[in-house]
């Protein structure tokens, strides 16, 4: 079981890798000619939003609960990343150190806020813990609104621009392979199970409020984390991009992808940021798109395209081989 | 530390244990005994109290009066998962699996607090991830061979027959480390065959985990058949307890259920209508 493991590890290594070679060969060879820097730029904000759908549905697709706050978790990695690489600029550390180690403290400092923020707030479900959620990113706005570190209110702007395309890619496959790793893990499996029933976990063992206050501090970690990539590749931001709009656009993402499909939210979060840009020249009808696609969606597959389907390369090549092998593999993918 | 001593206390013990939902006192001064492998029913008209008495053992909801104890262990005040992990377990009266959850991942989600591994041997899928996974899978599977559930460990939960869930239930409630397991109507919507099947899985599970089993039931021919002692409660207060050839003479008992004795007539008369 361990080697076919191993095996599957390595496909999808070697498939990113692939994926990424493609990318470089594409944006060296300058494929694209003039407008090779601005789809760089498309791609790299892809990136990022990959990373706070996903971790989003963790929130929404695995454990269950709406939370319209994620913007929050963003602003607060976006602001401490940014804080943090200003102050080590010119303390001698390499581009690649410097942006690894503020993106991790953007990291760190929306996971604080999430279990500040969880603890009191995971009491609630439903559409309590929504609202609950919209106010706490709200209070996070409006302080930094405030706060002079922040900005108080104005743009601060002179931001290093540290996310290239490559780093952002290279830190999109780490963080989405984690989260895979988390869910399936003893972690996924037991929020799941407060998803679908918390009464029967807690009935089962189960510290149901310890794994939603833990689940909660993982996503707003990873939110985090590409709120600092968006501060390095934006290299200037106000509080105000961080409003309930941006929570809902995250929110109509990954519900459009899948609630409880990671690979749902990553062809999701790549299209819909992306969509956007594609369709600069009527970009005041895309909002009205956005929204017919949401109502389609909705009305033909309530679970999102996705559903709760995971893609692997794994299934397709075994189902490309033939049934007859590709049963064998399923039964014992039990990891 | 309870298995040291030598005057072993019984496994359950309640002391005048009671609750009250605002003016209404829904159960009242209960007190059972339930000692080593010890099967003991729990009967009672509809709205008698039977389920607010496992809800109030179980810490889904805090006795208002008297305590109650595991091992000789007060357990009052604890959270549900914490009297998880003391061994006092139960099924529900309407079944909750994780119905979107495979079989097996029901199993294993109440085997939750035999593992040791933590996130950062998650992330990195260290060896004792691997194996105690592994330890997990297979012992998950002995379970659901218990309750004749293997071979469906893929399937979702939810997609199974009625009397498959109910066995799923009771295989999850297996799989924590219980000393007390609690059924509220195993038997509930199960036709005669299934029943029967249930009835064989309960003495299995008897002999082979020697544990007490509390059992509320609604099917009489099953509790009189099965339990060693039966309680029956009436309006939240005990009326009655002994062993079934007891209860089923006891007039109080024969009152609770078909009503007092001038009522006999008016029932006739329905008979007769009918």
């Amino acid at each position: 079981m361990k080697k076919e493991v191993l095996f599957s590890y390595a496909v999808n290594m070697i498939a990113v890798t692939a994926l990424f070679a493609v990318f470089v060969l594409l944006f060296e060879t300058r494929a694209f000619g003039n407008s090779t820097q601005y789809i760089q730029g498309i791609f790299t904000t892809a990136c990022y939003t990959i990373i706070m759908v996903t971790s989003l549905n963790l929130v929404v697709g695995f454990m269950g609960e709406f939370s319209l706050g994620h913007a929050g978790f963003v602003s607060v990695g976006a602001y401490a990343s940014a804080i943090v690489s200003n102050a080590l600029a010119g303390k001698g550390l390499s581009d690649l150190t410097l942006f690894l180690v503020a993106l991790l403290a953007g990291g760190i400092a929306a996971g604080i806020t999430g279990v500040l923020v969880g603890i009191p707030a995971l009491r609630l479900r439903g559409d309590y813990l929504a609202i609950v959620t919209v106010a706490f990113a709200e209070i996070i706005r409006v302080a930094f609104c405030n706060f002079p570190i922040t900005g108080g209110g104005k743009t601060i702007s002179g931001i290093l621009k540290l996310s290239t395309f490559y780093r952002a890619f290279w830190v999109m496959v780490v963080c989405v392979a984690v989260m895979f790793l988390f869910v399936r893990s003893r972690f996924g499996r037991t929020v799941k199970a407060i998803r679908e029933d918390y009464v029967a976990a807690a009935a089962s063992g189960i510290h149901v409020t310890y794994y939603k206050v833990l689940t909660f501090t993982v996503a707003a970690f990873f939110a985090g984390i590409g709120g600092g990539l968006y501060a390095h590749y934006m290299t200037a931001m106000i509080p105000t991009n961080f409003n309930f709009m941006y929570s809902a656009e995250l929110l109509s993402e990954v519900i459009i992808g899948g609630t409880g499909s990671l690979t749902g939210s990553i062809l999701g979060a790549a299209f819909l940021s992306s969509l956007p840009e594609m369709m600069r020249q009527f970009s005041q009808y895309r909002m009205l798109a956005y929204s017919v696609v949401l109502i389609l969606v909705m009305i033909f597959r309530p679970g999102g395209i996705f559903g709760g389907w995971e893609f692997s390369l794994k299934q397709l090549a075994s189902s490309l081989s033939g049934k007859t092998k590709s049963k064998a593999v399923q039964e014992k993918e039990g990891m | 530390m309870a298995e040291k001593n030598q005057s072993k206390p019984p496994v359950l013990r309640t002391h005048s244990l009671g609750i009250q939902f605002g003016g209404l006192r829904a159960v009242d001064d209960f007190n059972i005994e339930i000692g080593e492998s010890e099967l003991v029913g729990l009967i009672g008209p509809n709205g008698a109290g039977k389920t607010t008495v496992f809800n109030l053992i179980t810490g889904v909801y805090q006795p208002t009066e008297g305590s109650f104890y595991l091992n000789g262990i007060e357990m009052n005040g604890k959270k549900t998962y914490q009297i998880v992990e003391a061994g006092i377990v139960r099924t529900f009266q309407n079944i909750r699996l994780f119905r979107k959850m495979t079989v097996i991942d029901n199993v294993k989600v109440a085997m939750e607090q035999k593992l040791h591994y933590g996130l950062p041997q998650a992330v990195f899928r260290t060896g004792s991830f691997w194996r105690e996974e592994a330890q997990l899978t297979r012992y998950a599977r002995e379970l659901l061979d218990i309750v004749h559930l293997s071979g469906k460990e893929n399937l979702e939960a939810g997609n199974l027959p009625y009397g498959q869930q109910r066995r799923l239930e009771i295989a999850r409630a297996l799989a924590t480390d219980m000393k007390l397991l609690l059924l509220d109507e195993p038997a509930a919507g199960m036709n005669p065959i299934e029943t029967e099947e249930l009835l064989e899985i309960i003495h299995f599970i008897r002999n082979q985990f020697k544990i007490p089993v509390l059992l509320i039931e609604h099917d009489m021919s099953l509790v009189m058949n099965i339990c060693e002692r039966i309680q029956v409660l009436d309006f939240g207060t005990t009326i009655a307890s002994g062993t079934p050839e007891e209860i089923s003479s006891n007039p109080k008992v024969i009152e609770a259920y078909l009503g007092k004795e001038e009522d006999a007539p008016v029932s006739e008369e329905v008979r007769e209508n009918a």
